[in-house]
């Protein structure tokens, strides 16, 4: 038992203490000694594995670059790229929309690199099996009134890309075309919802349907491919121009260079590509444009 | 309890009555506006897979969720201290003007919204969880400290004698007084605070809500079940473990654990550029601001922002914020004879008890996820689970009160249904209507921030807007949030006046639970 008289003290001792630890709280603790590289990733599909997939990745880097690096998760598209603009994270696997806002945000940045799969990216719209619509060579009236599902809002495949062909060929909004528009997240999701019939149509990443596919986690009787859209580049590689900086002259050719060579069919499944290619932000130019031409970035 | 139809309100056609019944019909008049469609293919299917995870929850991810408590509650005592510590220095000057419009915009904005915010500078960091929840909660201390002060007797301070220094006025003859319910309120924030830092998950956070977040994305509803289970545990122990006298311990501890959290390191840079670049509305940034034509493209842009994302963002949030408050009258009314023991029976009472705790100690936005997984995006997930969460709240405050007025029945006083509609009921209207207008407000923003979640409140533009990276727009679309609150905070006001609806128990640990 303590008495009254010895509380208020101790108190007061428990509040000096915590006041000590909020001070060096803010001050952000200890410097670190040596420069890490911290990279990132758009999550774009399946988030339980994503650590122990990237950390491997990460080791991979860190043998090709000698100096350490870090693979850091981010919880949404935005969060990347926040990331990124505050140098939380030097180096991203970012999307096209993503890289595109990442790179504005940071003057200096590069796109370094690319899937060979995302020099002619696709979109696919997928419908659940009830709708009754099959592939066709363009989107018809038949989807018109029908549910619709979107990616995530900061995607270039699940949302940017659909939206621009959706406004193209409708001449109107998503939102007077179908009855409802939503946003699932992430690819995977729009798969999963798309094939319980939550959402009649989505619209998501090939390669995520095309891995699943072969993975058989593709409920083929509840789901059909309905349309494919014309190509587009997308997801790339960027880096800040500031790394050099950091971490010695010529260190962004060096981190191009271990991506390209990068061949462990493992490592590449992570993204999932066969290959990466040098890029350049010129590449990413269409993106910007229809970004823009959205009113999804300003200036 | 005041007999009704007395004093200067008895006097207009507009009674008490009528108010009640005004809230309801204004709740059904937005039925034509609301989208209550149930888009899930089959719900059903879900609610049987989320309920048969609870038959055989999975504990094999028990280390992080273990980890995901430790930080819950670290989160939540540190947040909660520095908030407190803010809100008690501002509490003496709550009587300034500036110092009130600056605590009422602190708590108008939602943890998750300032969460949001300081990810943008901090990352998912230390400081961004601590001050997520310190500063809507300074707010609210500030707000109830002095409304305490206020209360506490001033005997003391009106024998110092002429010349006392104001320090020495204040803390020696005025905050001793207030010690005590300063003590209980502040307790009840703990728990507020850890059920907060549970929600910060879901914004990125090493929180519970990351770990539910996460199970429910891959429909693993057996984890989902131990995740609740735990948080429920947690919350339901917590006066067990967090004993006063152990709060500087964990304290300390909390402190120790979040320097360590690690995570991105802090830039001041990023600060400034936040505070000078990011949020200053893009029309104004490098621009001339002699140039008419800068001022053109700001007006450009406002009414863009306005009609497009703010109109129609505010509207639906009122929508969702009056059928959830016409809900929250009707599970309050409903629920509360459920623990009161005179009407339904010992026994029967703590399974209502067991069932209101449930309710109200689940976050609505917690709540609000649970009901949209199963339900689908639309306006009814979020009513329904507004309306469960506050109505369990205002119940639990009546049922304790109905058991409060059990001793004082006459011994012919009817029983069961007519004991309910002829004696409680009437006698704790007056309660009952402060209560709801007391919610109003917090209704609102909660309105507001399930958003984010797919609902298209105000939330979800703002969320739109920190995904396209224009924080300016996030800003501003918040500041119509924080009006609203405003707007929404003196009409209640307004009304509790002019029906002289107060609570007179603010300082016990019942009363200040309506916050």
């Amino acid at each position: 038992m303590t008495t009254n008289s010895d509380r208020p003290r101790r108190h007061l001792a428990a509040l000096a203490v915590a006041a000590v630890m909020s001070a060096a709280l803010a001050t952000g603790g200890p410097a670190m000694a040596q420069p890490t590289l911290s990279f990132s990733a758009i999550p774009n599909q399946d988030e339980t594995h994503l650590l122990e997939r990237f950390n491997k990745v990460a080791a991979y880097l860190q043998k090709e670059l000698g100096v350490p690096v870090k693979y850091v998760p981010v919880k949404s598209y935005s969060a990347a790229v926040t990331a990124f603009k505050n140098n939380h994270i030097q180096l991203a696997w970012f999307g096209g929309l993503t890289g595109v806002q990442a790179r504005l945000a940071v003057p200096g940045s590069v796109a370094i690199a690319q899937g060979i799969e995302d020099t002619a990216f696709v979109t696919y719209f997928i419908a659940h099996s009830s709708t009754g619509l099959s592939a066709k060579p363009t989107l018809g009236d038949d989807v018109k009134g029908k549910t619709f599902t979107f990616g995530s809002k900061g995607s270039t495949s699940g949302r940017l890309m659909p939206e621009f062909y959706l406004r193209e060929i409708f001449k109107t909004d998503p939102e007077k075309v179908f009855s409802r528009v939503g946003f699932s997240g992430d690819h995977t999701k729009t798969l999963d919802l798309v094939s319980s019939g939550a959402y009649q149509i989505g619209a998501l990443d090939f390669t995520v349907y095309e891995a699943a596919l072969k993975a058989g986690k593709v409920d083929t009787k509840a789901v059909t491919v309905i349309w494919k859209t014309p190509p587009y580049p997308d997801y790339n590689w960027s880096i800040r121009g500031d790394v050099d900086k950091t971490f010695g002259p010529g260190f962004i050719k060096k981190v191009q260079d271990a991506l390209v060579k990068m061949n462990d069919p493992e490592l590449l499944a992570t993204f999932p590509r066969t290959k990466f290619i040098p890029a350049a932000n010129k590449d990413y130019q269409p993106v910007e444009d229809t970004a823009h031409l959205l009113n999804l970035i300003d200036g | 309890m005041r007999p009704d139809r007395k004093g200067p309100a008895g006097r207009h056609w507009l009674g008490r009555r009528e108010v009640g019944i005004g809230v309801v019909l204004v709740g059904l008049a937005m039925l034509p506006f609301a989208d209550l469609e149930v888009s899930t293919h089959d719900p059903w299917r879900h609610v049987s897979r989320f309920l048969a995870g609870f038959l055989s929850p999975d504990f094999n991810s028990i280390r992080s969720i273990a980890w995901a408590v430790v930080y819950t509650v670290a989160f939540g005592l540190v947040g909660v201290f520095i908030g407190s510590l803010a809100g008690l220095l501002l509490a003496p000057a709550y009587h300034l003007r500036p110092v009130r419009i600056l605590a009422a915009t602190l708590r108008a904005v939602h943890e998750l919204f300032w969460a949001l915010l300081f990810l943008q500078v901090f990352g998912p960091s230390a400081i961004t969880g601590a001050l997520a929840i310190a500063l809507p909660y300074s707010g609210i201390f500030a707000k109830v400290y002095s409304e305490m002060l206020e209360e506490a007797d001033r005997r003391p301070d009106e024998v110092l004698p002429p010349g006392s220094g104001a320090l020495s006025r204040f803390l020696y003859a005025r905050l001793p007084m207030a010690l005590s319910p300063f003590r209980i309120y502040t307790r009840y924030r703990i728990e507020c605070g850890l059920r907060s830092s549970a929600v910060l998950g879901f914004v990125g956070l090493p929180t519970l809500g990351f770990e539910l977040d996460a199970f429910f994305k891959v429909g693993r509803y057996e984890s989902v079940a131990a995740v609740l289970l735990i948080y429920y545990l947690m919350i339901a122990t917590n006066r067990q473990w967090l004993r006063p006298s152990l709060i500087p311990v964990f304290l300390v501890a909390a402190f120790g654990l979040l320097i360590t959290l690690g995570g991105p390191p802090f830039r001041m840079e990023n600060l400034v550029r936040f505070l000078t670049e990011d949020i200053v509305p893009a029309p104004l940034r490098d621009a001339s601001l002699l140039a008419s034509s800068t001022w053109d493209q700001l007006s450009g842009w406002l009414d863009v922002l306005l009609s497009t994302q703010a109109f129609p963002g505010l509207w639906s949030t009122v929508v969702v914020t009056q059928m959830a408050l016409a809900v929250t009258m009707f599970v309050a009314l409903l629920g509360f004879p459920l623990i009161v023991a005179r009407l339904v029976g010992k026994v029967p009472s703590i399974s209502g008890h067991l069932l209101l705790v449930v309710g109200r100690s689940t976050p609505e936005y917690m709540l609000v996820y649970i009901f949209l997984q199963m339900l689908g995006p639309s306006m009814l997930p979020a009513i329904i689970a507004l309306g469960l969460h506050n109505g369990a709240i205002i119940a639990h405050l009546l049922g304790r009160q109905a058991d409060a007025l059990t001793p004082t029945l006459r011994p012919d006083a009817p029983r069961g249904f007519n004991l309910y509609v002829y004696e409680f009921v009437p006698r704790l209207y007056g309660n009952f209507l402060a209560y709801i207008f007391y919610r109003w407000e917090i209704i609102l923003r909660e309105s507001a921030i399930v958003g984010i979640l797919g609902v298209h409140t105000l939330g979800f533009y703002i969320d739109g807007a920190i995904t396209e990276i224009r924080l300016d727009r996030a800003v501003l679309l918040i500041a119509v949030t924080v009006l609203a609150t405003f707007a929404v905070d003196a009409i209640a006001r307004g009304l509790r006046r002019r029906f002289q609806l107060s609570m007179n128990d603010l300082a016990s640990r019942e009363g200040s639970a309506i916050y």
